[in-house]
């Protein structure tokens, strides 16, 4: 699925960059206010920014290894 | 996908939609604005996929098949997450709340020795025949009649699967979320049908792997924080065997040696039988909405790795969806503390609330509570009484539930992409299928044979267009005429078994003859109707075909899968051997030993097919005896 399109992982790369630094930013947002979710489990466990810290890093990952042009 | 769900969706949706549409009074969550922003970036996403694509689907093949030039991970990943739609997950961590790990049959003997074979079997066949469709290999191997009455059959089915599919979607989204459900309906509809229509199979497989990723990325916070929660493996077990005071839930084969001893009602035999070979062989090597995407592989190797990498994603499914089933009996809670226990849809329908706030029909809650619930007394008084937060849910949310206890916000957006992702995808497949099989096994041998390409892509651009627009009536059907869930989704069980006998048999017996295959074909899935019409008017039919008193009725779609292919093999072998089999020579490519297949090139080991293929049959070996 490479031909000389844009292959899906790339796809997959921005929307997994995308996603990630929204929930890692909206963790430290929730770190640096104190103001967590009512009824949300585990929330000492900070999750949105361990979770979404690695969303994005795989999409970095894929952005990167996947890039428009890049040979492989 | 609708025959491989459990009971609670598969069998008993007639009652379940609008049950949950009458005692939806208030959304599980709330969406924040950073939850829609996941979500629309989703639809933005998926629809720019389509536009991009529009370009490079231009030819026939291009559209109906992909260009044939997806990886073999491509075409795994896509194969996979074709029968990973929302409702089965949903439907499966429901089950494993209700039956322990015994659900997960379904997604190792239900799946992983189908997949090797057909990597390792069947695919030369299907990649060297060069055919569209499995219709069209019916039609090269049996003649037209079979075709037709194939393709005739698909088509239906993966039109009034869409609708159904759209339709739970759009429910599902209700009690969630509280969304509207003709807007959920039309949105996901409208985008589907753009992304389809433009992109072709190709788009439907982009959008596939994507979601696939999705889902693991959407569902696997579940039972990680789950398992957190519960104090590891051995903590969730001790708290299953202290709350149900049994240890059958971490068990998958040790009792099924009688019908009676485990909660599904199934014995062994109908597992290996009927789940095992004939559904599950049935759905993953001739049902032509996943066979589709392991034919779209650039190289006879890709099509034969495809499933086999598809079979480790398969086999790691369970984590996600049973797991979240299992924690849900420990870890879920009412507002007061307690542990929430859920309940079946029947018994959500017999408590539906009145404008009031109390149940509406007292006698028949408490006798629905009483006799199908494990609902403790005192909680059985607060349902009747309407008291606030005391809301009953049925399993098929366990795993909505899961989500909304972890996940906020963004999280939930995503986890809620998740699920989103799996019915559009499950709704792409189904449409996608449908096109082609209309296109090329309908359309093109019955109305106008002597098409130009560009016609017949046009052709498959307005029948992936108007397919979304029946679909959407057929939702709408299926919400005004409830019984008539139960013969959408029995559907798929009617046409599966026949089909795999006429195709192993058409590929492995070159004196299989085309009058026994159509006669084959046609007898079983008529034999199948008829078990099916059975046990509907008379229930005590069930212990026939089941062969036990004991047995419930997830026993008898085993049992009847597999009658329904003995009937239909038996018929095949009867009239070939009265009736003219085919030359040898025009059995080429058709049938196992009247086909030289191609040779392979030569590969380094850790590339070769068999070396891949014998580590999945060890691992899916391996865990059957670690959770036996």
């Amino acid at each position: 699925m490479h031909g000389s399109g844009i292959p899906i992982w790339f796809f997959i790369g921005v929307l997994l960059v995308v996603y990630g630094c929204m929930i890692f930013g909206y963790g430290i947002f929730e770190l640096m206010t104190g103001s967590y979710p009512p009824l949300v489990e585990l929330t000492n466990l900070h999750t949105p920014i361990w979770w979404g810290g690695l969303l994005a890093l795989l999409g970095i990952f894929y952005v990167v290894k996947f890039r428009p042009g890049q040979a492989r | 996908m609708f025959g491989l769900l459990p009971d609670s969706f598969a069998a008993g949706w007639s009652s379940p939609l609008p049950a949950l549409l009458a005692f939806s009074t208030a959304p599980m969550a709330h969406l924040r604005p950073l939850d829609i922003a996941v979500i629309v970036i989703y639809f933005a996403m998926v629809i720019w996929i389509g536009f991009y694509l529009k370009g490079r689907s231009n030819t026939s093949e291009e559209f109906f098949m992909a260009g044939r030039e997806m990886t073999a991970w491509i075409a795994g990943l896509s194969f996979v997450s074709a029968n990973l739609g929302s409702l089965e997950l949903m439907g499966w961590a429901g089950s494993a709340y209700q039956y322990g790990i015994l659900a997960t049959h379904w997604y190792w003997i239900g799946a992983i020795p189908a997949m090797v074979f057909l990597g390792l079997v069947m695919m030369p066949f299907y990649y060297v025949s060069k055919t569209h469709s499995v219709p069209g290999y019916l039609k090269l191997r049996f003649g037209e009649h079979a075709r037709i009455l194939a393709a005739v059959s698909f088509a239906a089915e993966m039109i009034l699967m869409s609708g159904v599919n759209m339709f739970a979607m759009a429910v599902v989204m209700k009690v969630v979320l509280g969304w509207d459900i003709l807007f959920s309906i039309l949105i996901s509809a409208a985008a589907v049908a753009i992304y389809v229509t433009l992109g072709g199979l190709r788009s439907a497989i982009f959008n596939e792997v994507m979601q696939f990723v999705l889902i693991w990325g959407g569902a696997m916070l579940v039972p990680i924080l789950g398992l957190i929660q519960a104090g590891s493996v051995s903590g969730l077990k001790r708290q299953i065997i202290a709350n149900m005071h049994t240890d059958s839930y971490f068990h998958m084969w040790r009792d099924t040696g009688h019908f009676a001893s485990n909660p599904m009602g199934v014995h062994w035999t109908g597992i290996v039988l009927g789940l095992g070979f004939v559904i599950s062989f049935g759905y993953w090597t001739t049902d032509f909405l996943v066979v589709q995407r392991v034919l779209a592989a650039h190289n006879l190797r890709a099509a034969r790795m495809a499933p086999i990498i598809g079979s480790y994603f398969k086999m790691a499914v369970p984590f996600i969806v049973i797991l979240p089933g299992l924690l849900g009996l420990v870890l879920l809670q009412n507002p007061d503390g307690s542990r929430r226990v859920l309940v079946g849809e029947d018994v959500v329908k017999s408590c539906v609330v009145n404008d009031a706030g109390a149940v509406a029909d007292a006698a028949a809650c408490t006798t629905a509570m009483n006799t199908k619930s494990t609902l403790p007394a005192d909680y059985q008084q607060k349902v009747l009484t309407g008291a606030p937060g005391t809301e009953l849910h049925s399993y098929n949310e366990a795993l909505p539930l899961m989500m909304v206890r972890y996940m906020g916000p963004g999280l939930l957006g995503l986890g809620i992409t998740a699920l989103i992702a799996g019915f559009m995808s499950g709704m792409a497949g189904n449409v996608s299928a449908f096109s082609t099989v209309w296109t090329y096994d309908i359309y093109k041998p019955l109305i106008k044979k002597n098409g130009s390409d560009s016609h017949y892509v046009l052709v498959g651009r307005w029948s992936i267009f108007l397919g979304v627009i029946v679909s959407i009536g057929a939702g709408y059907l299926v919400q005004h005429a409830h019984g008539i869930m139960d013969y959408v989704q029995a559907l798929f069980s009617f046409f599966i078994a026949p089909l795999l006998a006429a195709i192993l048999m058409g590929m492995f017996w070159k004196r299989a003859t085309a009058p026994a295959g159509f006669l084959g074909l046609l007898v079983g899935i008529l034999s199948s109707v008829g078990m099916f019409v059975w046990v509907k008017m008379n229930p005590a039919g069930l212990a026939t075909i089941a062969l036990s008193p004991d047995a419930k009725p997830m026993a008898e779609n085993l049992y009847r899968a597999w009658w329904a292919f003995c009937i239909a093999a038996i018929v095949i072998f009867l009239v070939s051997l009265v009736t003219k089999p085919k030359p040898v020579a025009e059995l080429d490519g058709l049938c196992y030993s009247c086909t030289v297949l191609p040779k392979e090139e030569p590969v380094p080991f850790y590339k070769n097919v068999w070396l891949w293929a014998l580590l999945a049959v060890c691992i899916f070996a391996a865990l059957n005896i670690l959770f036996w």
